[in-house]
Formats: C-alpha cells, sequence, structure tokens
C-alpha cells in the first residue's frame, strides 16, 4: 500500500463484506418465512434472491426475513422496499419469478406488476 | 460467491467470554452447520460492547436485535426461530421493570445518551481483522495526515481540538507534543500506556482488546507529529487478549505496509512492539514505566527532568494513554471543530467510563464531558440495583474521591470533580449504595495504596501504612479521639511530599471520605457503631424472641456453639464468645436473627476494661 488512493480500495471492498451492518442500503428485499412460507419453497426463493444479487455484484442490496405475513395463500411472499417509495408485495415467488424480479425491479426500476399482490403500506 | 445474509456479532470482551461467550460461538457454529446455514451466517466476535452486566450479549444485523444473557441452550432456538423463521426471539431481549421491551440496539436506552468517538467500533467490529477497520474509515487519518500535513500542522490540530490526556491528569496532549516535537534529539520515542490498576476500571483493557488497529493509528499519527521512529505499548500481563490482539494489529498493519518503512510514500518510518508489566499499579506512572520498559526496576524518578525532555534511554519520550490514542484519528477525520463541539469549556469531547458497583448496568460507557452524575449513573447506568438508595460514587480509583448525592448535578469535567476532592482518573466509576461503609471504602483503597507503594519515598511506604493503622483501629473499636485529625494531617502531609502520583493522591480517598461523610468515622469512634453494619466489630447478631419459632437450627449451625436455648424459652447468642460468621442469619426459616450496628453492651464493657488495661501499661 503506497497512496490513500490503495487504501480507498480495501476500503470499498471491506465495506461491502460489511454492508450487513448497515451502511448505504437503497433497497431492501424481505422474505416472508414463516410456517407457511418455508413449507412453500421460501427458503429456494431467499436463497436465489442472494445468488442473484451477488452475481450481479448489487452491493446496496440488502435481503432479511421477517415473520408470517398473513398472506397464507399468495406465499412465498416477498417485500421490496425501496427508500422514498410505497412498498411493493409480491406473492406466489419461486426461483425464476426471483430472477425476473431482480432485473426487471431491482435494477431497471421497473415493477413486475404481474406478481404484486399489494402496494404502499 | 457470497450467500451471507445476516452478520451474528457476539461480545468476546472480557466479560462475556468469562460469562461463556466463547462456549456460545462454538454451539452457534455447530448448529448452523448441522442446519446448513454455516453459508449464510457471519459469525464474527468483537470487542466489549459495553453492557457487560448482561453478558453474554449478541448484536444481529441487519436489523440490529439485540439478545442478553444468552445460554448455550438457546443457541437452537434462535437458530430455528431467528434465522430460519426470521423470528427473533423475544424472551431474550432486553425488558425494563414496565415490561417494555427493547429489540434492537438502537433502543436500548443504556446506549441512548452515549456518545461514542473511542468506542465507534468496539462491539461493531471484528478487532482481528484490519479490513473491518478499514472498512470504517481506519487509517485514513493516518493516510491524511502523512500525505497532507506538516508535523506543526498536526499539532496544531490537537490544539484545536482541546483534547486531554485521558489517562487521568488531564494535560493538555498538543503541550507534550510541542515540547518532544521542539526537542531535537536523533531518537525519539511515543509510549501508549495501557498500565491500567485502578480497582474497578476496564476501559484501556476493551479498547486494546475491541480496537486495537484504532490506538495503533492514534500512536503512529503521535509518533510522527513528535518525530518518532519507535514505539512501545506497555501493557500489563494480566491483560494476555490485550496483548495479543495489539500484537497481531501490529504484524497486519505492517504485513499491508501501514506500518515499516515510507509509510503512504513519505518519509515516515515507525516500528512497535509490545512490553508486558508485571502488574504493579505505580508502573502506570510514566517515569516508572519508562525504567521498566528500559528493564529496571519500575520505581518513579523526580520530575523535572519530565520524559519529554529526557524520556526512554534519556531520549525525548511522549506517554499518552491508551484513549487518548483513541481519540486521535477520529479528530483527523471529522476535524478539531467537531470534537471542540462536544464537552464543557475546559475539558472537550468524550470520556470512557467504566461503571460498577450496585449498580444496575455495570459496563463500558463513552459519554460527552459536562454529562451530570445523575445522567451517568441514572441513564445511562439505569439506576441502582435491589431499590437500594444511593450513597456515593467513587471516581478515579484509589488516585480519586468519593462524591455524594449532593454532588449529583455536579458537571463531570477534569476541573469541577477536582474542586470537589475527585478526579476524573482514568475512568473508574464505583457507584454505592446505602449498604457500603464508607470508613470501610477508604480502608480498602488504603490497603491496596499499601500494597501497591513502590517503598521509594519514605512518606508514601510509611505514611501510608500509618494511615491504614488508624484506619482498622477505626473499624475494629479501636479509634479514638484525634484519629480524624491525624488521618487529616498525615493525608495532607503525604499529598505535599511524595515524589509520585500514587503517593500524592493516594490519601483522596481518605480525605474525600471524611469531608463528605465525617459523621460515620464519628460514629465509628465515639459510638463503636457502623451504621451500615459492614465493620464486624462494631455490630452484632440479635435474635428477635418474638419471631423465633425456637426450631434450634441456629444453635446446630453456629461453628462455635455460642447459641442457646428451647423451643419453650427460644434462643439467645452469647455475645462475647459470637465469632459474627452470620451462619444464625442464613439458616433461620423465620427471618428472626438481625444485624444490629454497634457493639453489643457486654463486648462493650469488655473491651473497655481490657483498652483501660493495655493503656495502663503503656503508662
Amino acid at each position: 500500500m503506497k497512496t490513500l488512493a490503495d487504501l480507498k480500495k480495501i476500503r470499498e471492498k471491506a465495506q461491502e463484506e460489511m454492508k450487513l451492518r448497515g451502511s448505504s442500503v437503497r433497497v431492501k428485499i424481505v422474505v416472508g418465512m414463516g410456517t407457511s412460507g418455508i413449507a412453500m419453497g421460501a427458503r429456494e426463493v431467499m436463497k436465489t434472491f442472494l445468488e442473484e444479487i451477488s452475481n450481479r455484484n448489487l452491493t446496496d442490496v440488502l435481503v432479511t426475513q421477517t415473520g408470517e405475513k398473513g398472506l397464507s395463500s399468495m406465499e412465498p411472499v416477498v417485500d421490496v422496499i425501496e427508500d422514498g417509495k410505497p412498498k411493493v408485495t409480491y406473492g406466489n415467488m419461486n426461483p425464476d419469478k426471483v430472477k425476473k424480479v431482480v432485473v426487471e425491479h431491482i435494477v431497471n426500476g421497473r415493477i413486475v406488476s404481474d406478481y404484486v399482490v399489494a402496494t404502499g403500506n | 460467491m457470497s450467500l451471507k445474509r445476516i452478520d451474528l456479532l457476539i461480545c468476546c470482551g472480557s466479560g462475556c467470554v468469562s460469562a461463556g461467550a466463547m462456549k456460545i460461538k462454538e454451539r452457534f457454529h455447530e448448529v448452523l452447520q448441522e442446519k446448513n446455514l454455516a453459508n449464510e451466517i457471519n459469525i464474527i466476535e468483537t470487542g466489549c460492547m459495553g453492557p457487560c452486566d448482561y453478558g453474554p450479549v449478541m448484536v444481529i444485523y441487519p436489523e440490529g436485535i439485540f439478545y442478553k444473557k444468552v445460554t448455550e441452550d438457546d443457541v437452537e432456538e434462535i437458530v430455528n426461530e431467528h434465522f430460519i423463521k426470521g423470528r427473533p426471539v423475544t424472551r431474550l431481549m432486553l425488558h425494563n421493570d414496565e415490561e417494555q421491551t427493547f429489540s434492537t440496539k438502537k433502543e436500548v436506552p443504556f446506549y441512548q445518551k452515549q456518545v461514542k468517538v473511542a468506542l465507534a467500533n468496539c462491539g461493531f467490529i471484528d478487532p482481528d481483522s484490519i479490513d473491518e477497520y478499514i472498512a470504517t474509515s481506519g487509517y485514513e487519518a493516518l493516510g491524511t495526515v502523512l500525505t497532507t500535513m506538516t508535523p506543526q500542522d498536526v499539532i496544531h490540530v490537537i490544539r484545536k481540538s482541546g483534547l486531554r490526556g485521558r489517562g487521568g491528569g488531564g494535560f493538555p496532549t498538543h503541550i507534550k507534543w510541542q515540547m518532544v516535537h521542539d526537542n531535537v534529539a536523533d531518537e525519539k520515542y511515543v509510549i501508549c500506556n495501557g498500565d491500567e490498576g485502578d480497582p474497578g476500571a476496564f476501559m484501556d483493557r476493551s479498547l486494546l482488546e475491541g480496537d486495537p488497529h484504532r490506538i495503533l493509528e492514534g500512536m503512529m499519527i503521535a509518533a510522527y507529529a513528535i518525530g518518532a521512529t519507535a514505539g512501545f505499548f506497555y501493557i500489563r500481563a494480566e491483560y494476555p487478549l490485550a496483548i495479543k490482539r495489539i500484537r497481531h494489529a501490529i504484524a497486519q498493519a505492517k504485513e499491508m505496509g501501514l506500518m515499516g518503512d515510507n509509510v503512504f510514500g513519505s518519509k515516515f518510518c515507525f516500528d512497535a512492539e509490545v512490553r508486558t508489566g508485571a502488574g504493579a499499579f505505580v508502573c502506570g506512572e510514566e517515569t516508572a514505566l519508562i525504567h521498566s520498559i528500559e528493564g529496571g526496576r519500575g520505581n518513579p524518578s523526580p520530575k523535572p527532568p519530565y520524559p519529554a525532555l529526557q524520556g526512554l534511554w534519556g531520549k525525548p519520550t511522549i506517554v499518552n494513554n491508551v484513549e487518548t490514542f483513541g481519540n486521535i484519528p477520529t479528530i483527523f477525520l471529522k476535524g478539531a471543530d467537531w470534537f471542540a463541539s462536544m464537552g464543557t469549556e475546559t475539558s472537550k469531547g468524550t470520556k470512557v467510563f467504566a461503571l460498577t458497583g450496585d449498580i444496575r448496568n455495570t459496563g463500558l460507557v463513552e459519554v460527552p464531558m459536562g454529562i451530570t452524575l445523575r445522567e451517568l449513573i441514572f441513564d445511562v447506568g439505569g439506576g441502582m440495583t435491589g431499590g437500594h438508595k444511593f450513597k456515593a460514587v467513587q471516581l478515579g480509583g484509589p488516585s480519586g474521591g468519593c462524591l455524594t448525592v449532593e454532588h449529583l448535578d455536579v458537571h463531570v469535567d477534569y476541573e469541577s470533580l477536582k474542586e470537589r476532592g475527585a478526579m476524573m482518573g482514568s475512568g473508574g466509576v464505583i457507584v454505592m449504595n446505602d449498604k457500603n461503609c464508607m470508613v470501610n471504602i477508604a480502608k480498602f483503597f488504603m490497603d491496596f495504596c499499601v500494597d501497591e507503594s513502590c517503598g521509594k519515598c519514605s512518606p508514601c511506604r510509611i505514611g501510608l501504612k500509618q494511615m491504614l493503622d488508624i484506619l482498622e483501629k477505626i473499624t475494629n473499636g479501636n479509634g479514638k479521639e484525634g484519629d480524624i485529625e491525624e488521618l487529616q494531617r498525615l493525608g495532607e502531609a503525604i499529598s505535599k511530599l511524595s515524589l509520585c502520583g500514587l503517593g500524592q493522591s493516594a490519601p483522596n480517598p481518605v480525605l474525600s471520605t471524611i469531608r463528605y461523610f465525617r459523621e460515620e468515622y464519628e460514629a465509628h469512634i465515639r459510638d463503636k457503631s457502623c451504621g451500615t453494619k459492614v465493620c464486624l466489630d462494631l455490630m452484632h447478631f440479635d435474635i428477635d424472641k418474638d419471631r423465633c419459632i425456637g426450631c434450634s437450627l441456629c444453635a446446630r449451625k453456629c461453628p462455635v456453639t455460642c447459641i442457646t436455648g428451647s423451643r419453650e424459652e427460644k434462643y439467645t447468642i452469647h455475645q462475647l464468645d459470637c465469632v459474627k460468621c452470620g451462619n444464625c442469619q442464613d439458616v433461620c426459616p423465620v427471618k428472626a436473627v438481625n444485624r444490629i450496628p454497634g457493639m453489643h453492651p457486654e463486648v462493650l464493657a469488655k473491651h473497655t476494661a481490657e483498652a483501660n488495661l493495655t493503656s495502663h501499661h503503656d503508662d
């Protein structure tokens, strides 16, 4: 290491590793992991999100989980929360749908209305 | 490819480790392995998170959920409920008396009045990872200083920030640095004083354990400012983890080129090493510390010459406390004005305190200077345990003094504490409730100082022992009129005549307790009575005949068989034989045995007769 720029490079990489501890997060994806969600494959859904986000190197997206959301008939249910925008809830998710949501919504900002079950709070 | 979605931060400060944090960490590894979740969850060991009383504690990100008093048996539940199903375990969260639950770290009242500067990363990053320190802007201050500032600029910034030594004395840091900077010498040294020895203090240890790179960076900035090329960490051998972590940090910094020759392409070259101390309290005094590093006996020497002129191996040296170094990187990152905006007119920034004693939230806290004692003890500290009343607070350990209820609204800064007979000290805060005997507390600290006196100068070596003898006489019923005045006379003389800070400040606990609790001393001497029933010679046990059911349990458990009686007559303690072990009180099923202040009249009569006899002999 010889310059401040070198240090900055290391810092950016290290911050990426630590992003779960709350740095700049643009989008938060919350997967409903209640009993019915898990039974309907929420774990696969979450895993696909994690894989897709990591593959695309999206550093400002956070995947987290929550309990039962009350929409058992539409499990697995996923919320996409962006700063300053109404919450978008997707239902009946599966790994293929996840891939589409990541490309369309998370990367390009276009809500995939076919999968949406609710918006706002 | 990273699938990590949860950061599990387990506090591995010494408090939590002794409460079993390591076993819990192992258990998490096992359970996560079993459930095939090991690649989704990061387990990170951090330094002290602060609320040691609730240990082992942990914080789970991204939500920041705070769990307390976690046991090995809870691990499986946390994994099943929280990690798999996303339902945080409410049972392990912090609750207050009103049944309110604080789920995240941010909500916990303990953290709310705190401002973390030196402790910013403590409990947030993995202290063994230089990358995590760099992620929190680590070493940026050093880089900026080395590439854009002259040593004199650095000292100007420190001067503007108003930073004062955090080891106790509160000497302005920039003056020390300027003196060494202005001295021309072929070699200069910088020393980090990690010889924290006050009973009840663990600020330096926690900092060294929790964020070693910060201290290292602070030291390197100091070295650049004064023109030193070598540094020493003087850490007591009782702190093995701190020593290990700082050694590891030095090795990592060297490997990454952040330490060594021409750091950041500048002309600055630096090397640091750790020297372990054998745990003598006096080695916290800078000249004694220097002698100890040189390989000599850890005795202080007269000042001047100050270490700034002739320090380690006769070369100009600065000795700064761990916490002082811990503040420096942030001062350069956020600016001197930002730092100076916190605190009072004369004391800027924040101070780390170790809260201990009869207080709900014992642990490590960092608060802005100028906070009142009331806020520190009742808001941050959570108030007294067990519904007892606040009686006194001892600040500054064996060198400091006691303050009382009337001082609760005093602002914590160097000057206002000193005015009232206490001192900032390194930051040990021992809070005491109304069950503590102040004479006994003074005796405890005096006993400590007598043990720790190095013996080089006679006021400290002989004088302190005399004070201890008088205190012992007062607490065992042999106190006499004039003892208080004698203690004051001795104390003032020792303060003035001792060679170093240890002796100069050792009488403080006695003098301050006399100043604020004189009536307790007088009760011990005149009435032979310890109101708090702590001094065993000045209290007695008594059986309440109305409550006694005559079960004979006390008589059977008494080790000196001094309790007799029967079911009809109830039981009586024969006071002259009683050794005050307290067994009878512990075993009584109906709580008929009471502690009563004062010597029992029979014992007092015998005691007076004996005292008269010896005084006749003396004549």
